[in-house]
C-alpha cells in the first residue's frame, strides 16, 4: 500500500497546496459585491483587474469572479485595486 | 473559456497554495514571467525567495522543469544546461536563469558576466527586491541608500544602489528590459520578446517586498506603480543598442511629470530613518538618470 | 594491438577524456592541470572532438556548469588542481549529492597559504567527506586507462569520480601510454543513462529544500527527508566498491592492463613489513622495495589506488600478515595526522591486527621524495620499533623541524 521513495535525488513533483492550504494564513478575507463588480454587472468579460493583480493566482475569469478560499492568503491587493471597489476584505467569521 | 481580455496566455504555471508570502511582488510578477515562457522553458535558479516559492520536497508550485543550484552559480548553472542540450541537439528550448538582487549583483556577479560575455543564449532575469530578503532583509548592493535592513539597523545603508542596469549594459547584449509587476502586460509583452531573441538576455524585474520594505502587502501594486512614477524605475527596453521607453515610463516621457521620490520614501518603514540629505541625493540621481534616458531615447 | 606513444601525465588525462567521447567540457587553467585544458580545447575545436567547450571565467563555474550539462544528460568532464578544486569545494558536494556520473580529474598540488605550485595531495585528500569516489594513479597508463573505468563506474552507481595524479611528477613527465582504441572503448562505455529528470515532458523541481523529516507527496507516498536522500548516497559509495573492482576486472578482459582495483601489491607475499601510500609516492616506494630487498628486507609495497569509498575489507585482508606498516603520504589531516595513517589504524580495529604504523608526512610543497630517502626511512623506523616505539607523531620526512 505504501509506495517507497525510490528515488536517487531529489525531484519534486508539481501540485497544488504544497504550502497546506493557504487560506489557514488569512485574518481577513476578500468578498465581492456582485452589484458593483463590473464583470457581474455588465454579464461579459471586462475589467478582471482582481484575476490580474491576484498574486496567488487564486482569482477566475468567471462570470461572476470567484475567489478560491482554500488557497486566498487575505493579501488585500484585489481589494486595493478594484476600481468599482467591489471588493472588501472582512475579518474571518465575519457575517458577510 | 472567457474571452482574454488581456491578451496574454491563461494558462497558469504557479499553482496555488505557495510559499511565498501575502501580497508578494514576486509572485505576481512571476506568473507573467511563466505565462510568457511557457512550457518549452527550463529554469535555474539559487537559494532565495524564489526557491521557497517554488516549494519543498517532494512537491513543487510551479509546472515547468526547475534546476536548483547554489547561490554565486545561477549563471553558470545556466550556461551549462545550454551546454548539454547542445551537446544533444535540443535546441527548441528556453533556458533561464533566475536569482534574486543578490544572486545577481552580489554573490553571483561574476557567472553573469562570464556567461553574458561568453554570448551564452540564455535568459537571465533578476528579480530586484533590494535586499537579501529570503533570509530576512540583510542589505545587498541594490538596497537603496537610506534604508534600515538588519545588516544596517542603525545608521541605514550608506552606499548608493549599484547601477545594475548601465554594468549589464555595458556587455553589449541583444536585449536588456526592466519590468514591474504593477505593470504586467508590459512584464509579459517583453518577456515573450526576450523568448523570440538568441543570445544572452537580461531582465530586471522591480519586484515590492512588503515584509522587506515596511508597507501592507495590500500595497505591493500600488508600491510599484508609485516607483514607475517617481522614476526610481523606469521601464524601458535596450534591444541591439537602440533604448526604448515603455509603457508608463514612456507616457511620463513624452508628457507626465514625475512624483517626487518623497512620496515614495514616506510610504515604507525600511526610509523611516533616511535623512534629508539622502532623501536630496536619492531624488538628483533619480532625475539626473532620467535625462539621461530621456537623451538615449533621443539618440 | 598496442598503440604507445611517449606522453605527458596531462596529454594521457585528455585523450582519456576524448576516448571517452566526453559532451560537455568546462575548464579553467591552473598550474599544473592547464595543458589539460589546452589539449582538450584543440580537439575540440580542430574537430577531433564533438563537444561543447565552455571557458568558464571561475572552477566554481567550470564544475556547475559540469553539474547542470550532466543533469540534462550530457557527459561532463572538467579538471583542475589545489586553489582550483578548493574554490569548486560546494560544487563538490553538490555534484555528489545530486548524484551526477561526472569525471574529474585533479592534478595534485599543494595549497596555500603560503602558495607552492608543487605537488603535494592536500588538495584532495581535504576533500574526502564530499561524497567522490577518488582513485590515484601510480603511472600515466594508470591515467588514461583510470579516466575511462572512471566514466563506466560513474555511470553504473551515479556518484561523480575524480582521478587524482600528482603534479609535474605525472603531468609534465613522459611515460609510454598505450593508447587505448577508440572503437574498443566507445564498446567499453554505455551511453550515459541520466537519472535525473529535466524536460517540459514532465516537469520536475531538482534538489529543492529537503525537510528534515520524511513527508508525503501529492499521491501519497512518504518521500524523503534530507538524511534518507543522504544515507542513499553512503550506500552508493559503498555498492561502489564492487562496481569499481569488476570494472578493473572488465577493462583488463577488454584491454590487458589490470590496476588492481581497490589497492595493488607489489612483493608483499612474504613480507613482514609493508610500506603504503597513494599514486606517485607508492610507485617510488617499489624501488625502495627493491633496494630494501637486496639489503634482507623482506618489504613489500601495497599501494592504495582508491581512497574513497575507503578499501576497509581489502586493507584488512591485504595487511593482515603485516609486522609494521609504514605510510607515506603526501598530505596531512592537521591538528591530528596523515589521513590514510589515521583511517588505516580505523580499519583494522575491531580486528586482531595490532602492529607499529609510522606514519611520514613526505613531499609537500613538491618536494621531491626520492626511493633512496625511502629506505633510509625504512631503516630508521625499523630500528625505532625494535626500539620499541609503535606509534609515533607524524614524522616529515627530509624536513627541517627544530
Amino acid at each position: 500500500m505504501t509506495k517507497k521513495d525510490t528515488s536517487i535525488s531529489a525531484m519534486a513533483k508539481p501540485a497544488v497546496g504544497e504550502a497546506g492550504k493557504t487560506g489557514d494564513w488569512r485574518d481577513l478575507k476578500p468578498v465581492v459585491d456582485q452589484t458593483k463588480c463590473i464583470p457581474c454587472v455588465k454579464k461579459k468579460s471586462a475589467c478582471f483587474l482582481c484575476w490580474l493583480y491576484c498574486p496567488e493566482g487564486v482569482i477566475s475569469t468567471s462570470i461572476p469572479v470567484q475567489i478560491d478560499y482554500v488557497y486566498c492568503k487575505g493579501c488585500g491587493v484585489c481589494a486595493e485595486e478594484c476600481p468599482a471597489k467591489a471588493i472588501t476584505m472582512v475579518h474571518e467569521g465575519a457575517d458577510v | 473559456m472567457p474571452e482574454n481580455l488581456f491578451k496574454v496566455n491563461i494558462e497558469e504555471y504557479m499553482l496555488p497554495g505557495q510559499r511565498a508570502c501575502q501580497g508578494c511582488g514576486l509572485s505576481l510578477a512571476y506568473r507573467y514571467v511563466l505565462k510568457a515562457l511557457r512550457e518549452s522553458t527550463i529554469l535555474t535558479l539559487p537559494a532565495c525567495c524564489l526557491t521557497v516559492l517554488h516549494g519543498l520536497y517532494p512537491t513543487t508550485s510551479v509546472a515547468i522543469p526547475t534546476l536548483n543550484c547554489t547561490f554565486a552559480s545561477t549563471a553558470a548553472s545556466a550556461s551549462g544546461i545550454v551546454a548539454g542540450l547542445n551537446a544533444l541537439n535540443k535546441t527548441d528550448i528556453t533556458v533561464v536563469a533566475i536569482a534574486g538582487d543578490g544572486g545577481t549583483y552580489d554573490i553571483g556577479i561574476q557567472a553573469l558576466s562570464g556567461a553574458v560575455e561568453r554570448g551564452t543564449d540564455f535568459i537571465f532575469v533578476c528579480y530586484d527586491n533590494e535586499g537579501y530578503m529570503n533570509t530576512g532583509t540583510q542589505r545587498s548592493s541594490a538596497t537603496p541608500m537610506g534604508a534600515l535592513t538588519t545588516t544596517t539597523p542603525v545608521l541605514t545603508k550608506q552606499q548608493p544602489k549599484k547601477d545594475m542596469l548601465r554594468i549589464m549594459e555595458a556587455h553589449d547584449l541583444p536585449y536588456l528590459a526592466t519590468t514591474s509587476p504593477a505593470y504586467p502586460i508590459d512584464l509579459y509583452d517583453k518577456f515573450v520578446k526576450a523568448k523570440r531573441i538568441k543570445g544572452p538576455r537580461y531582465m530586471q524585474i522591480a519586484v515590492p517586498c512588503p515584509p522587506g520594505w515596511g508597507y501592507a502587502p495590500k500595497d505591493t501594486v500600488r508600491m510599484g506603480r508609485l516607483a514607475v512614477e517617481t522614476g526610481i524605475v523606469v521601464l524601458f527596453e535596450i534591444e541591439n543598442g537602440k533604448f526604448r521607453f515603455t509603457g508608463r515610463s514612456k507616457t511620463l516621457a513624452e508628457k507626465g511629470h514625475r512624483t517626487p521620490v518623497v512620496h515614495y520614501a514616506e510610504r515604507q518603514g525600511r526610509f523611516k530613518k533616511m535623512n534629508m540629505e539622502q532623501l536630496t541625493q536619492l531624488q538628483r540621481w533619480v532625475d539626473t538618470r532620467w535625462n539621461e534616458y530621456l537623451e538615449k531615447a533621443e539618440g | 594491438m598496442s598503440d604507445v606513444h611517449i606522453m605527458t601525465g596531462n596529454t594521457a588525462a585528455a585523450l582519456g577524456a576524448k576516448l571517452c567521447q566526453v559532451q560537455v567540457v568546462a575548464a579553467y587553467p591552473i598550474t599544473p592541470q592547464t595543458s589539460v585544458t589546452e589539449s582538450l580545447s584543440q580537439y575540440i575545436e580542430s574537430g577531433e572532438l564533438r563537444a561543447e567547450y565552455i571557458r568558464v571565467e571561475s572552477e566554481h563555474t567550470a564544475l556547475t556548469v559540469c553539474v547542470s550539462a550532466s543533469t540534462v544528460g550530457a557527459r561532463a568532464f572538467t579538471s583542475t588542481s589545489s586553489q582550483g578544486l578548493l574554490y569548486m569545494h560546494e560544487q563538490l558536494h553538490w555534484a555528489a549529492g545530486s548524484r551526477l556520473p561526472i569525471v574529474m580529474c585533479c592534478v595534485n598540488r599543494g595549497v596555500g597559504a603560503p602558495w607552492t605550485i608543487f605537488n603535494d595531495q592536500q588538495d584532495s585528500i581535504s576533500q574526502r567527506d564530499t561524497g567522490w569516489i577518488q582513485i590515484y594513479c601510480r603511472d600515466n597508463q594508470e591515467i588514461i586507462d583510470s579516466v575511462i573505468q572512471g566514466y563506466r563506474i560513474a555511470e553504473a552507481v551515479y556518484v561523480p569520480v575524480m582521478i587524482c595524479y600528482d603534479g609535474f611528477v605525472m603531468s609534465h613527465t613522459m611515460m609510454p601510454v598505450d593508447v587505448p582504441d577508440a572503437e574498443m572503448v566507445s564498446n567499453y562505455l554505455p551511453p550515459y543513462k541520466p537519472h535525473t529528470i529535466l524536460c517540459p515532458e514532465d516537469p520536475r523541481n531538482i534538489n529543492p529544500v529537503l525537510f528534515p523529516w520524511r513527508r508525503a507527496d501529492s499521491e501519497g507516498v512518504l518521500c524523503d527527508g534530507y538524511m534518507e536522500m543522504r544515507y542513499k548516497l553512503q550506500k552508493a559509495l559503498d555498492d561502489s566498491r564492487e562496481v569499481i573492482k569488476s570494472t578493473n576486472q572488465s577493462f583488463a578482459d577488454t584491454f590487458g592492463r589490470d590496476h588492481g582495483g581497490m589497492l595493488w601489491h607489489y612483493r608483499t607475499e612474504d613480507a613482514d613489513l609493508i610500506l603504503t601510500g597513494m599514486g606517485s609516492v607508492a610507485n617510488e616506494a617499489t624501488a625502495a622495495i627493491d633496494a630494501l630487498r637486496e639489503e634482507g628486507f623482506k618489504a613489500g609495497v601495497i599501494g592504495i589506488r582508491v581512497f574513497r569509498p575507503f578499501p576497509k575489507a581489502e586493507i584488512r585482508d591485504a595487511f593482515k600478515q603485516a609486522k609494521a606498516i609504514l605510510v607515506f603520504e603526501k598530505a596531512i589531516s592537521y591538528g591530528n595526522e596523515g589521513a590514510l595513517c589515521g583511517e588505516l589504524k580505523a580499519a583494522f580495529y575491531g580486528t586482531d591486527i595490532r602492529l607499529p604504523i609510522h606514519n611520514y608526512v613526505v613531499g609537500l610543497g613538491g618536494r621531491d621524495v626520492k626511493a633512496r630517502e625511502i629506505t633510509e626511512a625504512v631503516r630508521a623506523s625499523v630500528g625505532a620499533i625494535e626500539a620499541g616505539d609503535i606509534e609515533p607523531n607524524p614524522m616529515w620526512l627530509n624536513c627541517f623541524t627544530e
